[in-house]
């Protein structure tokens, strides 16, 4: 070959069939790797880390699969990437978007096979997916009005959520937390005021929502353990040495008498801050950075409890569940405004003491207290209960509910279909194919479940062929169920979000003839 | 590497190491240049036209990068190749120049070069190929602008404007909804352009993008949005009819740039120099206050205490802004950029209507929107999209309608797309060619037949015959003497691109045809090839 090497060494080129090929098996692979997850029977998987310790991360949530995966194919990396932004995004719905991006591959591989040119199928997969929302959108139920029945409809959501995770056997009982706690956020989707504390021991039931707010810390010793009608004053200040700012200042003394007149004067200084601070008329300073043991003192002196070292998100809940600003100077006590609570006191939750704030003015923020066996159950159960507190937060924003267990899915495939039968030229086709991506999910569902699929989906297009239907896969009956009378609801919004983006990516792996690797970059052999 | 011996049979060394060195000469160095140049334009043929496919490339760090942008792809590749080098900083200066048609330009260019291997075979020295390549283009370009036509458009018509940013964004990923982003496009050029001057100043647009959503979220902003948030989380999420003041000091204690010292001796002087700074950090805060502004923007950062005596005299306060985005903000706003606390005054103040924090998903991500803006000659585009890589084609793909639209704007004669405008200047080429004596006709007739490469790869890309398709159209311009017959890409039923609304710029076409003639010439000059051995 007279062609001169155009790239570096070591670098990659794949060209036209063999590119296209490699990112349909790569994509694919990440579908098939996460496929078991999925719905209500779904299995976990466990992931140990390579770094010292192996930690080990049992999971069913397919965007944290999916963060820990070293992956080298580059479609596959397009995959992950759209689970972790569908995970940003609405919370939940990581393993349908993936598993439905590698079917929609799935499909356009054997297409592409039969000589479709990919631009056919990507504009016939548009057209679908475009059909596709359009009949969601048709059949969604908003319940806004209805207070009642949208926290109904919440909670539904909130149980199918967690049906598929590790909290599915308490799921009523942290379905019921989970809605509890985002109502009190009153439509922001600002999780960050939902505060969630992991305590070994206990089991999975004895978790709780708490009204108030926990703050892991301990009170400092000889100062008071229950402060009622409490006023608090949450700071961001140095209360270690109060260093002077001013640049280029530095002590400089010229014998041992004025060592110590100094150290007494920056001991006033110290002394005269708390004074300003106690001034306030506060019961209680929560501080971000260290408070020394000497102020300490001070604050236990004067009867105040004093909390060191809570950490940025804990005052800035703290500060907004009580209602008091965040202060650092402390020169205008009347115009500083204060937070108030009920009682404060020091609870203990298994072995360990913390910190309780009740009876608060704003109810925005609150505290979910997890309890269970391991540290593992612990961790999977922050997510489940993460993924939703999402779909809530997000539901609470776009009340527009759709039933689940397969039944969005059964809509969309017929009305897909029908557009299919409509539309002439080799389009059809990838609209079909569409349409079978979309069975394919429910058919994943029973598959996991241990069902016949194939007799299951078959009885299911059949209902769906009627007009009016609320038929799904009910798992635990291992049949054709009414998803209105089981109860079984997902948002509007993670559909439609799953829909958009794995059409979106199969799109953009579609598009790619070539696929050029440079090589990768030496690291230093330090190691 | 060949040595040559003298009579005593030592050998002549003149380069240094020279027995390490491989050397291409004459017409195997023309060769190899050549062939290196094709496998460049190979690799972008089928990026070309509406229905082109995009290239996927994994930078050595491991990102994924997906595109169809001809000069990113290239950009991306790391070539080693000398030529192909030279072909990838062609399509670079037609992306600085002209912002479009850069894979045009090299498929173009490698057309070319595929000719000119086939003239050298005939025996024909490359520099009589080179200077009838020379002629050949300025024919070409100048046949170009015969065929123009000059098109009006107005602030309140925009509707021409909007069709050519349409043919650009429809070769890319984002051709989905290419409608709403070339209005996006064209708006955010008319916002900042300068209609008198016929200038436009792209970096009053801001392309800022958030993964998320879907592409139809993508909005047009007049004002800015920042990726920051209040340095408070208590201060106001919005403020209305904002006076803004826009610093470049730190709301710290200042520090001179000559070196000092200052000594504490004494308690008395520990005890000073606290007033002083607690009165320092005091007379900031004031000093914004007094002269009225409602919202700081800052450059720096902000120690606790003035951070929570902002908030306390109810000055919303944002810090750490780029000072890219504090220009802008300046622009937008019409205030200025202040150095010092002392030199704020009262007409330095910026003004917006409303300033307001977004926040977006379920993370903690918020942004910061300045809109409504006394002087709204700086417009941010904002992105929406389902996942990182499509955000960045999206970014790329925008770029590229900016900059034609900003071209159009410049100089408003367009031609027409669809491989229209190569087909017509190949017959105007092809024809002025018998005029010409010598052996240049030769070269003059293999650029024409270069020209026809483009829409020929338009076709195949298109999965049309090409052969069929371009000798039909080409026969039908020809019959009917009418320059605007191209490919019909798109399936519409006519192959009339006037009827189709497929314009490309002028400037554009005209920009490809020198600049791959320019590089040809100089991939032809090259006779001789000298590479230090790999070590």
């Amino acid at each position: 070959m007279a062609a001169a090497r155009l790239l570096k060494d070591e670098a990659t080129e794949e060209k036209g069939d063999r590119a296209r090929m490699a990112s349909f098996i790569g994509a694919m692979a990440i579908a098939d790797l996460v496929k078991t997850t999925l719905g209500p029977k779904g299995m976990d998987k466990i992931l140990q880390s390579t770094g010292r310790g192996r930690n080990v991360t049992v999971t069913n949530d397919g965007a944290t699969i999916l963060k820990s995966l070293h992956i080298d194919n580059p479609a596959a990396k397009v995959l992950v990437d759209i689970s972790k932004v569908q995970d940003d995004e609405v919370g939940d719905g990581t393993t349908s978007v993936v598993v439905l991006a590698g079917e929609l591959l799935r499909e356009a591989e054997k297409l592409v096979n039969q000589k479709i040119h990919p631009m056919t199928i990507i504009a016939g997969y548009r057209m679908a997916a475009e059909c596709a929302r359009n009949a969601l959108l048709l059949k969604v139920k908003d319940n806004k009005q209805d207070p009642d029945k949208f926290k109904s409809d919440l909670m539904k959501i909130a149980m199918t959520t967690l049906s598929s995770k590790i909290l599915s056997q308490d799921k009523e009982h942290f379905a019921k937390l989970a809605v509890d706690a985002v109502l009190r956020l009153k439509g922001s989707t600002n999780l960050e005021s939902i505060q969630i504390i992991k305590k070994a021991g206990g089991s999975l039931k004895d978790s709780f929502l708490d009204e108030g707010f926990i703050l892991d810390k301990k009170i400092g010793i000889g100062q008071p353990k229950r402060i009622e009608n409490a006023k608090i004053l949450v700071a961001n200040t140095a209360m270690d040495t109060d260093k002077v700012k001013i640049y280029g200042a530095r002590v400089r003394v010229d014998s041992m008498a004025r060592v110590a007149e100094i150290e007494v004067a920056e001991k006033e200084k110290m002394k005269q801050k708390v004074q300003k601070i106690i001034a306030h008329g506060i019961n209680c300073f929560v501080n971000r950075q260290l408070i020394y043991n000497f102020p300490e003192e001070l604050f236990a002196d004067a009867g105040i409890l004093a909390i060191e070292h809570a950490d940025f998100d804990g005052i800035e809940r703290l500060a907004l569940v009580t209602g008091g600003e965040i202060a650092s100077t402390f020169d205008n006590p009347e115009s500083v405004k204060l937070g108030h609570c009920k009682l404060i006191e020091e609870i203990m939750i298994g072995e360990d003491r913390l910190i309780h704030f009740s009876g608060v003015e704003m109810g925005q923020a609150c505290t979910v207290v997890l309890r269970g066996a391991s540290s593992h159950v612990l961790d999977e159960a922050e997510r489940s209960l993460h993924d939703a507190l999402c779909v809530l937060s997000q539901t609470v924003n776009d009340s527009r509910v759709l039933l689940g267990g397969g039944w969005p899915e059964m809509t969309m495939a017929k009305e897909v279909d029908e557009l299919a039968r409509k539309t002439p030229g080799k389009k059809s086709h990838a609209i079909e194919a569409f349409s079978r991506s979309l069975q394919a999910i429910p058919t994943i569902i029973s598959d996991n479940a241990g069902l016949d699929s194939a007799e299951l989906i078959s009885q299911l297009r059949a209902e769906h062929h009627k007009d009016t239907t609320n038929a799904g896969i009910d798992v635990i009956s291992g049949g054709v169920g009414d998803m209105d009378k089981l109860g079984i609801s997902e948002s509007f919004k993670v559909k439609q979000a799953v829909l958009l983006s794995a059409t979106e990516a199969a799109e953009m792996i579609l598009r790619v003839d070539e696929i050029i690797t440079c090589a990768p970059r030496k690291r230093e052999d330090r190691m | 590497m060949a040595l040559a011996f003298d009579e005593y049979g030592r050998p002549f060394i003149i380069l240094k190491e020279q027995e390490q060195k491989a050397r291409l000469r004459g017409l195997e160095a023309q060769k190899g240049n050549i062939s290196a140049g094709k496998a460049v334009a190979r690799i972008l043929r089928t990026s070309l036209g509406p229905k082109g496919m995009d290239k996927m490339l994994q930078s050595p760090d491991g990102d994924v990068i997906v595109t169809n942008d001809g000069a990113t792809i290239l950009e991306q590749m790391d070539v080693d190749n000398q030529i192909a080098k030279l072909m990838v900083e062609l399509s670079r200066s037609q992306d600085y120049e002209i912002g479009d048609g850069t894979t045009g330009v090299v498929v173009l260019a490698g057309a070319l070069l595929e000719q000119a291997e086939k003239l050298l075979e005939r025996g024909i020295h490359p520099i009589r190929i080179a200077e009838g390549y020379e002629m050949a283009s300025r024919l070409a370009v100048d046949h170009l602008e015969h065929i123009s036509q000059n098109f009006e458009f107005s602030v309140t018509n925009i509707e021409p404007l909007v069709q050519t940013c349409m043919t650009t964004l429809s070769s890319k990923i984002v051709n989905r909804c290419k409608r709403a982003l070339a209005e996006i496009a064209v708006k955010a050029v008319l916002a900042v352009a300068d209609l008198e001057r016929k200038d436009v100043n792209l970096e009053l647009i801001k392309v800022e993008g958030k993964v998320g959503g879907k592409l139809e979220d993508t909005e047009l902003i007049y004002g800015i949005v920042v990726d920051k948030d209040m340095s408070h989380p208590q201060m106001p999420k919005r403020i209305e009819e904002a006076k803004i003041a826009i610093l470049t000091c730190p709301f710290e204690p200042p520090k001179p740039k000559t070196k000092h010292k200052i000594d504490i001796d004494t308690v008395e002087k520990f005890q000073t120099l606290r007033q002083q700074e607690q009165k320092y950090f005091d007379d900031m805060v004031q000093k914004c206050k007094d002269v009225g502004a409602t919202l700081v923007i800052c450059q720096w950062g902000f120690d606790d205490e003035a951070n929570h005596l902002l908030m306390h005299r109810n000055l919303p306060a944002v810090r750490w802004v780029g000072g890219v985005e504090l220009e802008l903000i300046a622009i937008a706003t019409g205030g200025r950029i202040v150095p010092r606390f002392l030199d704020l005054t009262a007409e330095k103040l910026g003004k917006a209507g409303l300033v307001r924090e977004k926040s977006f998903g379920t993370t903690k991500d918020r942004m910061l929107y300045i809109e409504h803006c006394a002087n709204s000659r700086a417009v941010t585009i904002f992105i929406r999209g389902g996942n990182k890589m499509m955000i960045d084609e999206t970014k790329r793909s925008l770029h590229d309608a900016l900059c034609v639209a900003r071209n159009l704007i410049r100089n408003n004669s367009i031609v027409y797309g669809g491989g229209s405008a190569e087909l017509s200047c190949s017959i105007s080429v092809e024809a002025a060619a018998d005029k010409y004596p010598g052996v240049e006709q030769y070269a003059i007739r293999s650029f024409a037949e270069a020209l026809d490469f483009i829409p020929m790869a338009l076709a195949e890309n298109c999965g049309l015959s090409p052969i069929d398709t371009v000798t039909a159209v080409k026969s039908q311009q020809i019959k009917e003497n009418n320059p605007f017959y191209g490919i019909d890409c798109n399936d519409v039923g006519t192959n009339n691109m006037k009827e189709q609304n497929v314009f490309e710029t002028l400037i554009g076409k005209q920009q490809q045809i020198l600049l791959a003639t320019q590089v040809v010439k100089m991939i032809l000059k090259i006779d001789d090839v000298i590479t230090p051995s790999a070590y």
